[in-house]
């Protein structure tokens, strides 16, 4: 710079280059100031985005999580109850007749008016003077929980001509008039409930009949169709539960296993190459196309049954395969050869060499890939509706073999519900639990990476 | 009960061949006084391999013919009368029995022939079980005395003992193989039962979609064009590739040569939790809370956007795949030789300057490859457009009317109850193969074109 400057013949074109320069500075500066610019909106852009839709899913879906309850107090009338006596085991009696003859019995509770039972407990908690018609009383009650009473006769006759407290779950349209999550100034005719029922809806709440209580049975109870303020997540939690057992104990060690042979023992020839291409297409094979395997091969062609956990984790197995390897083999490749050469130079053999001294320096990263093909995996919902686990199931699979759902199938089942104002909160508070868990999955991958990487 | 019996009876063989083949490699050596090739580990390792694949290979027979015995022999026990009947009422009277047998009892009276056929079954049952875990056993003990006599100084049982950990790592690698063998196996077969219902010019060339309903009868074939579909993935994939594209290169371009350290340890994180999330719950984001606000602003400019549509899926899918884009990015601008920047940024340009002009230029294959990627997963994603799309199956040009996808009608069409009978539910698989053949093109071809860039500089 200091020759250019100093030469005394080109000062004149210097200077005008110079000069061009700097004016062309100016616009340089600006054009690096917009792409700067360009850069942090993209990313603000990103990041709003996560924002809102952690905002859409939480803002939707705590409200979910209270519902309102009606404490009543219940009279088992002997004149609506009329049944005769529970079945008393005779001795020599056969397991099997006795047990029709319980059925009988209980199928004798079953017919007695409990609608009757449960409108005239609304009634007594009612206002005195309040004047309400049979319908509109029943509406403010969850009509599974005329089956609750029920449940509880049978586990106890002693019960009859007694007055008991129960707290019922209100109805999910009561839930959503007091909520306001329906608009509370839509006229009579576009209401789900009677003026009657809203009423004394409001005045119950006022007075502590009804209150909101933290919504325990999204966890404990089963999906429900009849009784939608009852429904629960617990059989598609157990059915995702089976899944992702079968997807751990399946998926991890065929994974691990095929990792090593192509890292460390595969010769390097056509065949191996022909594995390796395989592998990652199949990485890139999309979801729902795994599902229609499922629904050819498992189910119609090994005769496995549709809509259980058993075919959904071997889908979901498969699937989950190559990002384990995947994840597997680059871990394997990060480990120094150095490692390597010194137990080969100890006399180790090849295979002493990988199980004893690289596998366990690569354990770390194999947990981590467990973890994010087991996460992955948990929400995945394409192949499943494949494969009939979206069925409405209404009880706890007790095996992987019988009919389930499972957390992300139970989200899609809620969304198209047809009481929308109450299944919107519903499959919002859905999410939430199955985002927890996704989250609480990679939190547990993160602090035992770190325990193990310390220790390494 | 009796599946806890087998696995502690295969538990005790396993234990006792490691421990017989353990003992009696060092007895022998000491007897003969040579060093064994093999340290005992591996002598009562292979001893137990020994000793488990013929005790496993009985079990499985039995597994496999157990059943239709047992039923032959109760068939065997019933009167002829019984025995002659069919269907249903056989399977119930076996049923009878076989509740009878395992002691829970039966409704009704019991008469004197099923009494009779119950005891002869528990009879049989307790036989066949003795028989078949003492064959079990005796196989186990038989192989476990064959290789005590195998055991001396110079047997390779570690050797051996490698190869068949070798082979099974092996047995694990094929099945990945024989996935894909699997996937276009069953693909291939139900379309071509397809096929045989529908001409494939119509399937591939048609332009209508109209399926028509499985109940109203083989008769009624509807018609299967599958280009309103095809053009449904296209718009929602362009879509969201138009958003994806620039956010996410963007998002990777900042974070990798702009952004301080502690930002990027901040803020990349927090965009990858957009990969983590189920698609599912894109799809709901999509239809409760985009969609609406889409329409909403439709409206208040003028335009009728309707609140599922292709634009809505596009949008969505869009911010899924951002996160895809900016990693996949990230690692190839990483990958640029830093020489390359210091050269350009050393000459005097500006940061923008020398990534516009020169990092971007040199990475871009390997950007290609990404964007082929990305869009590969666009075209095979299902959630978001099944719900947000608005499931029309009709070729139409504006991006704010409903559409329908692949993917969707491949949904659509298995949903319910299926027996892949008829032409209603068999295009699904004639759908996944063309789903299945054009993701894999996409995928063949861009990782041909990462691998390639990645060979440039390496």
């Amino acid at each position: 710079m200091t020759i250019s400057s100093s030469g005394p013949s080109t000062s004149a074109a210097d200077e005008a280059k110079r000069a061009r320069i700097r004016a062309s500075l100016a616009r340089r500066h600006l054009t690096e100031r917009i792409f700067k610019g360009l850069g942090v909106a993209a990313v603000v852009t990103a990041l709003a985005l996560v924002g809102t839709l952690f905002w859409m899913v939480i803002s939707k879906g705590y409200p979910a999580f209270t519902q309102a309850n009606v404490a009543l107090e219940v009279y088992f009338d002997p004149e609506i109850i009329d049944v005769d006596a529970a079945p008393v085991r005779a001795a020599g009696q056969s397991d099997a007749d006795f047990r029709a003859q319980n059925l009988a019995w209980q199928r004798q509770v079953t017919l007695a008016n409990w609608n009757a039972i449960v409108e005239q407990a609304v009634r007594d908690a009612a206002p005195a003077g309040f004047e309400i018609d049979a319908r509109s009383a029943l509406a403010l009650v969850e009509t599974g929980e005329r089956h609750r009473l029920r449940d509880l006769f049978v586990a106890n006759p002693a019960l009859l001509g007694q007055r008991v407290p129960v707290e019922m779950l209100a109805s999910a349209n009561t839930d959503n008039w007091l909520k306001g999550t329906i608009n509370r100034d839509l006229e009579d005719s576009r209401q789900q409930l009677s003026a009657q029922t809203r009423a004394l809806a409001d005045q119950l709440l006022e007075n502590g009949t009804i209150s909101f209580k933290f919504a325990w049975h999204i966890f404990t109870n089963v999906d429900s169709r009849s009784a939608p303020a009852s429904a629960g997540l617990a059989g598609a939690f157990v059915g995702s539960l089976y899944m992702m057992l079968i997807v751990i104990l399946l998926a991890v060690p065929i994974g691990v296993a095929s990792a090593i042979y192509l890292e460390e023992f595969a010769p390097k020839n056509r065949w191996t190459d022909l594995i390796e291409v395989n592998i990652n297409n199949l990485a890139a094979v999309p979801s729902i196309v795994f599902g229609l395997l499922g629904a050819a091969a498992f189910i119609q062609y090994f005769g496995l049954p549709r809509s259980a956990p058993i075919v959904g984790g071997l889908v979901l197995t498969l699937m989950t395969l190559p990002t384990i390897i995947i994840a597997t083999r680059s871990s394997l490749r990060a480990v120094p050869p150095s490692l390597r050469q010194a137990a080969l130079g100890l006399g180790a053999s090849k295979t002493q060499m990988v199980f004893h001294h690289v596998l366990p320096v690569t354990l770390p990263g194999i947990l981590t890939a467990t973890i994010i093909g087991v996460a992955q995996a948990l929400g995945e919902t394409a192949p499943l509706l494949i494969i009939g686990m979206n069925a409405f199931v209404a009880s706890i699979p007790a095996t992987p073999f019988d009919q389930a759902s499972a957390l992300p199938a139970q989200i899609y089942l809620w969304q198209g519900n047809e009481n929308r104002n109450f299944f919107e909160a519903r499959t919002s508070a859905a999410i939430m639990v199955l985002l927890a868990l996704m989250l609480a999955l990679n939190a547990i991958a993160v602090l035992l990476r770190r325990r193990l990487e310390r220790r390494g | 009960m009796t599946n806890l019996i087998i696995a502690a009876l295969l538990l005790f063989l396993l234990g006792l061949a490691y421990q017989q083949g353990w003992s009696r490699s060092q007895a022998v050596a000491t007897a003969t006084g040579t060093r064994l090739h093999s340290r005992p580990v591996y002598h009562g390792a292979l001893a137990a391999v020994w000793v488990l694949v013929p005790a496993v290979l009985v079990l499985g027979l039995w597994t496999a013919i157990g059943p239709d015995m047992t039923r032959n022999f109760i068939l065997s026990q019933l009167p002829p009368d019984i025995a002659a009947l069919e269907g249903n009422a056989l399977n119930s009277a076996v049923a009878r029995i076989m509740a009878l047998s395992s002691g829970s009892g039966v409704a009704g009276t019991v008469e004197p022939y099923e009494a009779a056929a119950a005891q002869a079954l528990d009879q049989f049952r307790l036989l066949s079980y003795l028989v078949v875990i003492g064959a079990a056993a005796g196989t186990g003990v038989l192989a476990l005395l064959l290789v005590r006599r195998r055991i001396v100084p110079r047997l390779r049982a570690r050797n051996e003992i490698e190869m068949v950990v070798r082979l099974a790592l092996l047995a694990c690698s094929a099945i990945a193989v024989l996935t894909t063998f699997g996937i276009v196996a069953s693909l291939f077969n139900e379309a071509i039962r397809f096929f045989t219902f529908v001409n494939p010019l119509d399937f591939f060339f048609g332009t209508v979609w109209n399926p028509g309903f499985a109940t109203t009868g083989t008769g009624a074939v509807g018609q299967y064009g599958i280009l309103p579909l095809l053009w449904g993935t296209v718009m929602v994939a362009a879509i969201a590739m138009l958003v994806a594209l620039p956010i996410g290169l963007m998002t990777a371009i900042y974070l990798s040569q702009y952004a301080s350290r502690r930002v990027r340890d901040v803020v990349k994180p927090i965009i990858e939790i957009l990969a983590g999330i189920p698609t599912i719950v894109y799809g709901f984001f999509a239809l409760v809370t985009v969609g609406p606000a889409l329409s909403g602003f439709g409206q208040a400019i003028g335009i009728d956007i309707r609140s599922t549509s292709a634009l809505t899926a596009g949008l969505v899918m869009g911010i899924m795949i951002i996160p895809f884009i900016s990693s996949l990015t990230d690692d190839i601008l990483r990958q640029v030789p830093i020489s390359l920047r210091d050269g350009s940024l050393g000459l005097g340009a500006t940061p923008s300057e020398t990534i516009r002009r020169v990092l971007l230029p040199a990475a871009l294959p390997g950007i290609v490859g990404a964007f082929l990627l990305a869009v590969s997963r666009a075209i095979g994603e299902t959630m978001i457009v099944v719900l947000a799309a608005g499931n029309s199956p009709v070729l139409r040009a504006n991006p704010a009317e409903p559409i329908s996808t692949v993917t969707v009608t491949i949904v659509n069409q298995l949903t319910g109850d299926s027996d892949f009978a008829g032409p209603q539910s068999l295009v699904a698989f004639a759908l996944g193969l063309t789903l299945f053949v054009m993701t894999l093109g996409l995928n063949v071809f861009a990782l041909y074109i990462v691998r390639r860039f990645r060979e440039q500089y390496e």
